[in-house]
């Protein structure tokens, strides 16, 4: 079986984003980048099968500017066996990266799909059950156990009032939660290693998807601030402050 | 114009969650319709709570199998079959609805706004981004559009409302997944998502038997639910439902006590909205402070249940 593992290089975690001035948008000029931390748990699980036997090869696929590249190369180090690199310029929402990625499955015929839940750039969490509504596939999101049945899988999901666990029929689509695994880092041989596996050089013209966005962007603006109020000395005061000044005891 | 909205009920009882999304789904300005879609004979209990909400004006009942366990092709199929009589399908971003709706976008080929915190116009929505770092302002140019809502910043819609219940016409399960069991936590705690005051513990916490043995007294005391950081909840300390987070649930509470919370980014996106927030950590550096109305530095293990005492006279 064939894992297909889709990554979004997006703004590194530990960044403190900043809103520009004019409304247009979120710093990005000399911000660090780095794979989406969800699709890095999807790259750690990808390789688990591999590692059991229980996936043939795994593909990592990503879409956006060329730098993609480097998010590619990251996943190649982890262990990946190849890339595919779909060049794509500007803000390319879920619906056409899900409608890219259906003609990128039907190219390769994974019999499995891991996707992060969500990027933490826009916070969407949609690619996933998108692309399982496009190939008209099962699917399961926020993933915290993942087993293969065969060509069917079993998942354990993470859901509001604890965990679920359902059964897929094969192919499907799963998406990671935090808890699936830790991912590894790539060491030194295997980032060596990485810069001889092969990258395919794809376009969004190639698989003739229309990535004009559905959504305009009207603005861009800093969330209403929260200022620091007053450190109480001990608890007798803070039991007094929250039924005298805060009213909520 | 109508709308669609999809409620969200555990089977038996009709969510808060559902009135919340109905006032953003009242906000588009058409009529609102609901679909109540489930399982058991509590499907029915639930219509009627849905019939009874002010601004409603039909309520749609589906009940059946394959309804019972939330699986998303069901779902999505069903709303799918129902979208020709509607222009917008709105659904509070809970964990089932942030699996069904894109699924239901896709097939409509419309792009989700997820995770909307304000109605600026029919088609025009507020959304954060970057964990809430920044607050995007998008417009849909979709004919027809799919939302979820960040049920903490809408208040929840009253009664008032006689809507009629009509049966939904039903479409196919695509028979795609199955349920094979599940491990939800019984408690008589509020839920998170609706609770008025929320105790949460951090890393600080060390271990389980310290949650029960700290954090649960207070919020027993405080008749509070028992939230978590991300790192507590990796950590083993907390189940995952108890998270609060970017990626965890996001609370509004009118009182948010966090014990042992750093306060990274992803964690204030969780619960900076709340009304009044205490923060007990004993690191005065601590990010949480900055978020805090009330911040004790001292040291948890003997604030928290010096704290507890206190409330009981």
């Amino acid at each position: 079986m064939k894992v297909l593992v889709p990554v979004k290089r997006v703004v590194d975690y530990n960044v403190k984003v900043r809103v520009k001035s004019d409304g247009t948008g979120v710093e990005l000029a000399n911000v660090k980048m780095s794979m989406n931390p969800f699709d890095e748990i999807a790259v750690e699980e990808a390789l688990r099968l591999k590692e059991a036997g229980k996936a043939t090869e795994v593909v990592v696929v990503s879409i956006g500017p060329a730098q993609a590249s480097e998010t590619i190369r990251t996943a190649l180090a982890m262990g990946a066996d190849r890339g595919i690199l779909v060049k794509a310029e500007g803000n390319v929402e879920p619906l056409a990266v899900a409608k890219i990625l259906k003609a990128v499955v039907e190219a390769e015929q994974p019999g499995l799909v891991i996707l992060g839940k969500q990027a933490i750039d826009d916070d969407s969490n949609q690619t996933g059950q998108m692309l399982a509504a496009l190939l008209g596939w099962s699917q399961a999101t926020f993933a915290s156990k993942l087993e293969v049945e065969g060509s069917d899988f079993k998942v354990t999901r993470e859901v509001d009032g604890g965990l679920q666990t359902i059964k897929l029929k094969g192919p499907a689509i799963v998406t990671t939660d935090l808890r699936l695994n830790e991912p590894r880092y790539a060491s030194l041989p295997n980032i060596m290693k990485a810069k001889k596996k092969p990258i395919d050089d794809k376009s969004v013209a190639d698989y003739g998807v229309d990535v004009t966005p559905r959504l305009e962007v009207l603005k861009t603006a800093e969330p209403a601030g929260r200022k620091a109020g007053v450190k109480v000395k001990d608890v007798a005061e803070l039991v007094n402050k929250l039924k005298t000044e805060a009213g909520v005891l | 114009m109508t709308t669609l909205l999809i409620a969200e009920h555990d089977h038996e009882t009709l969510k808060d969650s559902t009135n919340k999304a109905l006032t953003a789904a009242s906000q588009l300005g058409g009529d609102v319709h609901v679909l109540v879609a489930g399982g058991g004979q509590g499907t029915k209990a639930a219509a009627e709570a849905a019939a009874k909400l002010a601004g409603v004006s039909k309520v749609l009942v589906a009940e059946g199998p394959a309804y019972e366990h939330d699986l998303a092709e069901p779902l999505a199929a069903l709303i799918v079959a129902l979208a020709p009589g509607y222009d917008a399908f709105v659904a509070p971003a809970t964990s089932r609805f942030k699996n069904v709706m894109p699924r239901v976008a896709a097939l409509l080929d419309v792009m989700q706004v997820s995770e909307i915190i304000k109605v600026v116009a029919p088609d025009t929505y507020e959304r954060p981004i970057y964990a809430g770092n920044a607050i995007q302002t998008v417009k849909s140019k979709d004919a027809k559009k799919v939302i979820t809502v960040r049920t903490s910043t809408f208040a929840a819609a009253g009664e008032g409302g006689s809507a009629a219940i009509e049966n939904a016409a039903s479409a196919a399960d695509p028979g795609l997944s199955t349920f094979v069991g599940e491990e939800v936590a019984k408690s008589d705690r509020p839920e998170l998502t609706s609770a008025k005051i929320i105790v949460s513990g951090g890393r600080a916490m060390q271990s389980r038997e310290n949650f029960a043995k700290y954090i649960e007294p207070l919020a027993d005391k405080l008749g509070a639910g028992v939230g978590a950081s991300r790192a507590a909840v990796d950590a083993g300390y907390a189940p995952n439902d108890w998270q609060v987070g970017q990626t965890g649930k996001v609370v509004a509470p009118e009182l948010y006590v966090a014990v042992g919370i750093s306060g990274a980014i992803q964690h204030l996106a969780g619960m900076k909205d709340s009304k009044v927030i205490v923060a007990i950590n004993k690191d005065e550096d601590a990010p949480i402070f900055q978020v805090a109305d009330y911040g004790l530095v001292a040291d948890l293990y003997q604030a928290v249940p010096e704290l507890t005492e206190a409330l009981v006279r």
